[in-house]
């Protein structure tokens, strides 16, 4: 990219398909220096919504520094070229700006809140966050302090250690098979210089995505990109390879003495660029994510009353992806609520759905979809989520039709090669009665 | 340097715009109150319908009876189905949930604004002809004890927090779960439900509010068609509760519990409430949870134990104004490692003591005075939770007018109105400390 080139407007507009005075106008914006965004621009209400994303996020920990990214993007509001954590607060908050930042397995992420008001120096302080990060000793023992206390928090809490014993059976030494904020040992080991090579491992200009909704322009938005891009290293660490799947089907118990059990269950799932993911995505609504109205909580819930709360739901990764669920019952009714799930399993691979309930999730999604897109802070959220997914901006006006041409046919094919009883692995939390470990 | 920040503060609250809210409320014959916030940013409307009857409203015995009616409105009416409810509203491309408070019980949908009829029809629908059959209401109570399993039994924090609310509480009944306690939960039945129902579900003790893609006269229209038939009841209770009397010696309480990964000091001090046409002290307790322990760096709290001394890991404040009756102010501290819990509430009295000596920065008063008219500008983007705003606010006693004069409210406060509240307040023998930590005999296990 030029380093002469004008914003791009891109020409392309596109606009989302809703009644003419709500539609939605998601421009492609390019910085002078090359950073590329996506914005929804609206002037009602004075301040923007900005989401930053640099991909790979806690995947990036260099190998036995498990928790660094994490620790490291916790500090990045602690302290910041000539300010330490007080005085960048004390900016932060004298402008009324909120900057969050966050890392997940997939990505760093940053989402701020500026009033127009104030943007050109909110920009400024979000700037010193992300380039000149101080890491004081002091901000850095009172943040692992954090740290280590939330793993202690984690390590008692049944829904963590199903969720983190489901991660390591599946996963193994990938990034994916462990905790992303670390254990207490590698938390406590880490160095200054640890944080500062987790910085430049995960903070690159070839990475970044972006997304703003509210009120900004496009010039505006484009000088914003240099002033927050300018100057980071071209590129980081080297993005991790495909995790692969190791679990097989059946029951492990993680002995817990409470009174509810919790499972996570599941098996490989199906990435976001298959071109079956919509008959998947279609299916699993019917099978479990659909609220009140999906079967697992009609047949678990409703009609046996085993449960407040019982989900499916695809999870495609980066590098993997997953077909996940979660359930909590009593210790004496869990392996009633597990033998309703895998009989759900069965009959939805066997069969499929029925032209009923096809014809109400296809219902249900399409009318859902535009009312998603009624806020800044949501807009810039969907909008960059959208393009970590590789999705084009036009998704928006296609993804209704792509819901809508899933047959009867498409699902019974997909349940039945997506869903597979056999290997169908739950993690069972507590002192579940009548359930072992299987091998 | 101080003068020329509080220069530029000046002009940027100068600055920022007074928003019009675009709020219409208006009472229907039958009792109905109706509030309408316009916001055509998006083709969506959120319904929400409010009672103004909660937890706090049940009768002795009977806890958990306000948020299992809750669940059991879902199970049918002489014309829908149970399940049917939803059903309509997912079909519609719509969501819908309910949520239950000491003070109030709520429903809502949020769908595309030209579904609004529908969905007032069937909410309509279910305020006067709920129908349960009996299998459908003992299946419902299992759901309810695993809600209770998932959010309280299963989690020591919230079961701590229980026994906190029963010792604040002596005779208010503030002092009951949301949920119930379980044996009472156990015992509930379909004739406690329908009683309930009957006694407090009506159009006269109930607020509509519509936010969305609607102008006002179109949710009058629709309102009066759905709603305007309903009869109000004629046998309303009036709303008063056992009153909490002054607390006069302070109460602690020491929660074990192996599960507990991290130990930490809680106090809640019994403080006044959002009243209508007298929110000044709340205004000024709002303040005060924000000096005393808003995000770390800038608070009182975090600056003495987390900044100064490396006492705490964590330390916060809470206060919520919106209540019926007596609410409560909060203090967290969670000790770092090495720091028991005795060292740890001895450094939060002793930074408490410093605070009332000391008094308010005026540079960072100034700054949280300009976050809060900035928080307005940024709620505006949410149309759900402008809608809270208002159904939480009338339904705990206050007026349209209340929710509409409280920024300006929060903007007339002082740093002396803010130290009058504080030392007001924070009296510990006006007060329960708790102490949540592990068992003695297993303190020095390995978690697992």
């Amino acid at each position: 990219m030029s380093m002469f080139r004008l914003i791009a407007l891109a020409g392309l507009v596109l606009w989302l398909a809703l009644p003419a005075r709500a539609a939605i106008e998601i421009r492609e914006v390019t910085s002078p220096g090359g950073i590329g965004a996506w914005l929804v621009e609206s002037h009602d209400i004075p301040f923007v919504a900005l989401e930053i994303r640099f991909r790979g996020g806690t995947s990036l920990d260099a190998p036995g520094k498990r928790g660094a990214v994490n620790l490291m993007t916790a500090l990045l509001e602690e302290g910041a070229g000539e300010m330490d954590a007080r005085a960048f607060v004390r900016a932060r908050d004298a402008l009324a700006a909120s900057f969050r930042f966050g890392s997940s397995s997939d990505s760093l992420s940053v989402s701020a809140r500026m009033l127009t008001e104030n943007r050109d120096q909110a920009v400024a302080l979000l700037r010193q966050a992300l380039h000149e990060p101080r890491f004081d000793a002091d901000a850095v023992e009172r943040v692992r302090g954090q740290v280590l206390a939330s793993i202690r928090s984690d390590a008692t809490d049944p829904g963590r250690i199903a969720a983190r014993t489901f991660d390591r059976l599946a996963f193994g030494d990938h990034p994916y098979g462990s905790a992303p904020d670390g254990t207490e040992d590698s938390v406590s080991a880490l160095s200054r210089d640890d944080l500062i090579e987790a910085h430049a491992r995960t903070i690159a200009r070839d990475r970044i995505y972006v997304a703003a909704a509210g009120d900004i322009t496009a010039e505006e938005l484009g000088a914003l990109l240099d002033v927050l891009f300018d100057g980071l290293p071209e590129t980081g660490a080297p993005l991790p390879g495909r995790a692969e799947y190791g679990l097989g089907g059946g029951v492990t118990v993680v002995s817990f003495d409470t009174p509810q059990s919790v499972a996570v269950f599941g098996h490989e799932g199906m990435d976001r660029d298959h071109p079956d993911f919509f008959a998947a995505y279609v299916m699993n609504e019917v099978l479990g994510a659909g609220g009140f109205e999906s079967r697992l909580m009609k047949e678990v819930r409703g009609k046996r009353g085993l449960t407040y709360g019982v989900y499916s739901y695809l999870y495609p990764m980066d590098y993997a992806a997953l077909l996940l669920g979660q359930v909590a019952s009593a210790n004496d009714r869990i392996a009633q609520a597990i033998t309703v799930i895998r009989d759900e399993w069965v009959r939805m691979a066997a069969e499929g759905v029925t032209e009923q309930e096809l014809e109400d999730v296809k219902t249900y999604l399409t009318g859902a979809y535009p009312l998603r897109f009624d806020g800044n802070a949501p807009i810039a959220r969907i909008l960059v989520g959208m393009q970590m997914e590789g999705l084009e901006p036009d998704y928006v006006n296609t993804r209704n039709d792509r819901i809508m041409a899933v047959t009867l046919e498409d699902v019974r094919r997909v349940a039945g090669e997506l869903l597979q009883p056999d290997r169908l692995h739950f993690v069972v939390v507590g002192q579940p009665e009548g359930l072992e470990t299987t091998n | 340097m101080h003068a020329i920040r509080l220069a530029f503060l000046a002009f940027l609250l100068m600055a920022l715009p007074t928003r019009a809210e675009n709020v219409a409320a208006f009472t229907l014959e039958n009792g109905l109150e109706v509030v309408v916030i316009e916001d055509h940013r998006a083709p969506v409307v959120v319904q929400m319908v409010w009672y103004r009857v909660g937890a706090a409203d049940e009768p002795p015995g009977k806890s958990g009876i306000a948020h299992f009616l809750e669940h059991l409105m879902f199970k049918g009416t002489e014309t829908l189905a149970p399940g049917e409810f939803s059903a309509i509203v997912q079909a519609n491309g719509g969501s819908d949930n309910a949520f239950t408070s000491w003070d109030y019980t709520a429903y809502f949908q949020r769908v595309a604004a030209d579904r609004l009829g529908l969905m007032m029809q069937i909410e309509a629908d279910r305020m006067a002809n709920l129908r349960l059959a009996a299998e459908d209401v003992l299946t419902e109570r299992d759901v309810v004890l695993e809600e209770r399993n998932q959010r309280t039994e299963n989690d020591p924090g919230a079961l701590f927090s229980e026994q906190r609310r029963a010792a604040q509480y002596q005779n208010h009944p503030y002092g009951i779960p949301i949920i119930g306690w379980r044996h009472e939960i156990e015992g509930l039945s379909k004739a406690d439900a329908l009683d309930f129902y009957e006694t407090y579900y009506a159009p006269n003790n109930a607020i509509l509010v519509v936010a969305g893609d609607v102008t006002a006269d179109a949710v009058r229209a629709l309102a009066e068609e759905h709603y305007g038939t309903l009869a109000p009841s004629q046998a309303l209770p009036e709303r008063i509760r056992p009153q909490e009397p002054p607390q006069r010696a302070e109460r602690r309480l020491t929660f074990a519990d192996p599960r507990v990964g991290q130990p930490y000091v809680l106090r809640t001090y019994l403080a006044p409430e959002r009243d209508p046409g007298a929110q000044e002290t709340a205004a000024a307790l709002t303040y005060l949870a924000e000096i005393l322990g808003g995000e770390g760096a800038n608070s009182v709290l975090g600056d003495k134990l987390q900044f100064d001394a490396q006492t705490a890991i964590h330390s916060s404040a809470f206060y919520d104004g919106l209540s019926l009756d007596a609410t409560t102010f909060g203090l967290v501290v969670v000790p770092a490692p090495g720091v028991t819990l005795a060292e740890a509430e001895a450094a939060l009295d002793a930074a408490l003591a410093e605070f009332l000596e000391e008094g308010i920065d005026p540079t960072l008063f100034e700054t949280l005075k300009m976050r809060m008219r900035a928080a307005e500008i940024y709620a505006l983007d949410s149309v759900q939770g402008r809608a809270r705003r208002y159904g939480a606010a009338l339904a705990s006693g206050l007026t349209v007018q209340d929710v509409q004069d409280w920024p300006a409210i929060l903007q007339a406060v002082t740093p002396e109105d803010v130290m009058a509240a504080a030392h007001a307040v924070l009296d510990r023998a006006n007060a329960v400390t708790g102490w949540l930590e592990r068992p003695a005999e297993s303190r020095s296990e390995v978690s697992q």
